[in-house]
């Protein structure tokens, strides 16, 4: 009888172990897996119900602000902790609209920070939860450190960090126009993905108005150390942002050309001397 | 004014759009928007009054005014009057009807298909149950081709996709490699790339046409980036089998994505006149998704699945050789669970084989949705059944790059032997020479095709 037993289905690529352990080296994609007729073997199975339960419990951790407020404090600037008109998750998720605005009050806290008719800020920073807030909670701090400073250099006017609870990307757009900043750029977290339940995303919008929309953005997305490092992240930050700068637009039209050229320096302050 | 009455309640709907949008089966992206039906009763009624409605009234009624909207003036400029002769004697109820009768053959639906609009396929959809939308698309044939044949009966064809979080073109190989083992790619290898760069669309083109080219691979290659990337490279001489882009179902919405007719029409020629379909001529790859005109705030106050059909007026204008339902990548404020993503799915797979398209859809939920593989299973069957053009295969069901779950090259593996599908012809014939087949034409690797080794890195091979 016991040649007749099942065996299980790993060996079916036996003679390949070798080279797919190899090759998962290149990738954290599911690449390889044991099979047994054409479905996947028991152990990827579970392996991947894993996955999406922890995804599943990311999209419902809270942001610990006071936390990352003190990993922002090395910056040495000001921040402010701002709320979206979206009061709980469950609001957050099923009304987009509510993320996208402020509340109230948090308008106003801007409001009296705003002065003056001119642009008050070349850049502000602003910084949400989103849908993963493991990620804004690791990646922002750390890819600002690789940002701010080569701009504060570059003589750019910086407004005061801002973090807001339950935002939407185009919460940043409002922001923008409180703080009279000429450019807006949203750190916010990325849909979980299995692999990956950390990842940030990065907008950047020139001039955002109530008329802005997706097209008007150009977006650096899975940053975090195993996608898009932070180094490589305030690189292509930086380039984009001297771009717009000196062309005054951002999105569609405006590609990311960072991996032609290295920052020019001189060019940071709008090619102004 | 249309109207419905239901015991003592007397409904109202003011016009086209509000009554398609009180007739939709529940969705929370309606919800959201403020057009959903108010109660059970409500939907059911104007369902009622649906059904009632001559086919001819969304000749004389836009739900999105002609003078504002390019996507309405296609519409209704390029109506086959002489196609619609046939059912324009009927209502919405009378074309369930039709559909589903014995007298809608395969080639009659063919017939009939320039003849409706977007809008009466979405009516039909939403009066019908999940398995007339089944029955329905599995009679309409829409068969397109580049370098294979793609839509045939009994077929069931894959697009790999092989997206990596930094388009590591190692990493990339490697999840092309073991999708052509598994008998995927048939549709499209298709990368998502992670930036729009265009310096990496044109390495990532350059490094996808190698592939093709080493391996001999009847199939086509496609970079994801934005149209106006692809048109660039085109000018610059990359190889650029097929165009991509997301495209909606207003002007306005394709706006904010950043194109418009014109755009695609001159992306279009310039695909063609590098001649590089071997047997055919379909050079456009388009996506699409319920939801996508309301988050773009250009819904022009329409329900999501109308839009979604008007989507499909877009890419029927440009004779696609894949059009991609991504059914529940958009997240729960628009598909609330795996109920209505089982919907939206079967919906959008029925509204664009009626419209003629070669309709793929990409069965997937993201993290914050209420779905999970289960949901995922049961849609992928239901599309098989129905006779879904292609389906998505990604290594394990799990795209590293966009963060979602989609289908996996064994599910589409699993479905094409529970249900007795096949790769394209031409593919399933380079499949053979390669031995990925068991002595049952099951496609079952057992050891790497001596060529496949072409796609190693250096270290690996």
């Amino acid at each position: 009888m016991s040649q007749d037993k099942f065996v299980a289905s790993p060996t079916t690529r036996t003679p390949d172990v070798d080279l797919w352990s190899q090759l998962r080296r290149l990738t954290a994609a599911r690449i390889g897996l044991p099979r047994t007729g054409a479905s996947l073997a028991t152990a990827p199975l579970l392996d991947f119900r894993l996955a999406h339960a922890q995804a599943r419990d990311a999209v419902h951790a809270v942001l610990d602000v006071s936390a990352l407020m003190v990993a922002l404090q090395p910056l040495g600037l000001p921040a402010l902790t701002l709320a979206s008109a979206a009061a709980d998750k469950h609001s957050f998720l099923m009304r987009p609209d509510l993320g996208r605005r402020l509340t109230v009050e948090s308008r106003g806290t801007l409001t009296a920070r705003a002065t003056g008719n001119a642009a008050c800020y070349d850049i502000v920073f602003v910084i949400s939860d989103g849908l993963s807030a493991r990620a804004v909670q690791s990646h922002a701090a750390p890819t600002l450190r690789e940002t701010v400073p080569v701009l504060a250099a570059a003589g750019w006017r910086i407004a005061p960090l801002v973090i807001v609870r339950h935002g939407r990307v185009a919460i940043g757009d409002q922001i923008a126009g409180e703080l009279r900043a000429d450019c807006v750029i949203m750190l916010i977290g990325e849909r979980p993905g299995l692999s990956a339940p950390d990842s940030m995303g990065a907008y950047i919008t020139w001039r955002p108005d109530e008329g802005t929309s997706d097209a008007d953005r150009n977006c650096i997305s899975n940053i975090r150390p195993d996608g898009i490092g932070y180094n490589e992240a305030g690189f292509k930050l930086v380039h984009m942002l001297q771009a717009i700068k000196a062309r005054r637009i951002s999105g569609v039209q405006l590609k990311d050309e960072s991996d032609l050229k290295a920052i020019d320096p001189a060019a940071l302050n709008g090619g102004q001397p | 004014m249309y109207a419905a009455t239901v015991g003592a309640s007397r409904y109202l709907f003011p016009d086209l759009k509000a009554l398609l949008a009180k007739a939709t089966p529940a969705r929370s992206g309606d919800a959201l928007a403020g057009l959903g039906a108010a109660s059970g009763e409500e939907r059911v009624a104007a369902q009622f009054a649906l059904a009632d409605l001559p086919l001819t009234t969304f000749l004389n009624e836009t739900v999105v005014p002609y003078e504002k909207d390019e996507v309405t003036r296609l519409i209704v400029d390029r109506h086959d009057r002489d196609a619609f002769a046939a059912i324009a004697h009927l209502t919405v109820g009378g074309l369930r009807d039709f559909l589903l009768s014995d007298q809608a053959t395969t080639p009659v639906l063919t017939e009939l298909a320039g003849g409706l609009t977007p809008e009466m396929a979405a009516a039909v959809t939403k009066i019908s149950r999940l398995q007339d939308l089944m029955v329905i698309a599995a009679k309409c044939t829409v068969v397109t081709s580049f370098r294979n044949t793609i839509g045939l009966p009994g077929r069931l064809s894959v697009r790999l996709q092989p997206n990596h979080p930094t388009d590591d073109p190692r990493g990339i190989a490697a999840s092309i490699l073991d999708g052509l083992l598994l008998g995927a790619g048939d549709a499209v290898i298709g990368i998502n790339p992670a930036t729009d760069s265009p310096e990496r669309t044109y390495a990532l083109l350059s490094m996808l046409d190698d592939i093709r080219g080493k391996l001999d691979i009847p199939t086509q290659t496609c970079v994801l980036a934005h149209v106006t990337t692809t048109l660039d490279l085109i000018k610059r001489g990359a190889p650029v089998d097929l165009v991509f882009q997301s495209i909606a179902g207003t002007e306005a919405a394709n706006r904010s994505f950043g194109i418009n007719l014109g755009l695609l029409a001159e992306a279009r020629e310039a695909a063609l006149s590098l001649k590089r379909g071997t047997i055919g001529t379909d050079v456009m790859y388009f996506e699409t998704g319920q939801g996508s005109a309301l988050s773009a705030n250009a819904h022009h106050g329409v329900d999501q699945q109308t839009l979604e059909a008007r989507a499909y007026a877009v890419a029927r204008a440009f004779s696609p050789l894949l059009v991609n339902s991504v059914v529940g990548f958009i997240g729960p404020e628009y598909l609330f669970d795996g109920k209505q993503i089982t919907r939206a799915g079967l919906e959008d797979h029925c509204c664009g084989k009626l419209l003629g398209l070669p309709m793929g859809v990409d069965v997937c939920y993201t993290n914050h949705a209420e779905a999970d593989q289960d949901d995922a299973d049961a849609l992928l069957a239901l599309l098989t059944a129905a006779n879904v053009n292609f389906v998505m295969g990604v290594p394990g069901a799990d795209d590293v790059m966009l963060g979602y779950q989609s289908t996996s090259f064994h599910d589409a593996l699993a479905m094409r032997d529970l249900l007795g599908r096949k790769a394209a012809p031409e593919f399933e014939t380079w499949l053979a020479r390669h031995g990925l087949f068991d002595d049952k034409h099951r496609i079952r690797p057992r050891e790497l095709p001596a060529d496949f080794r072409a796609l190693l890195p250096p270290a690996a091979a």
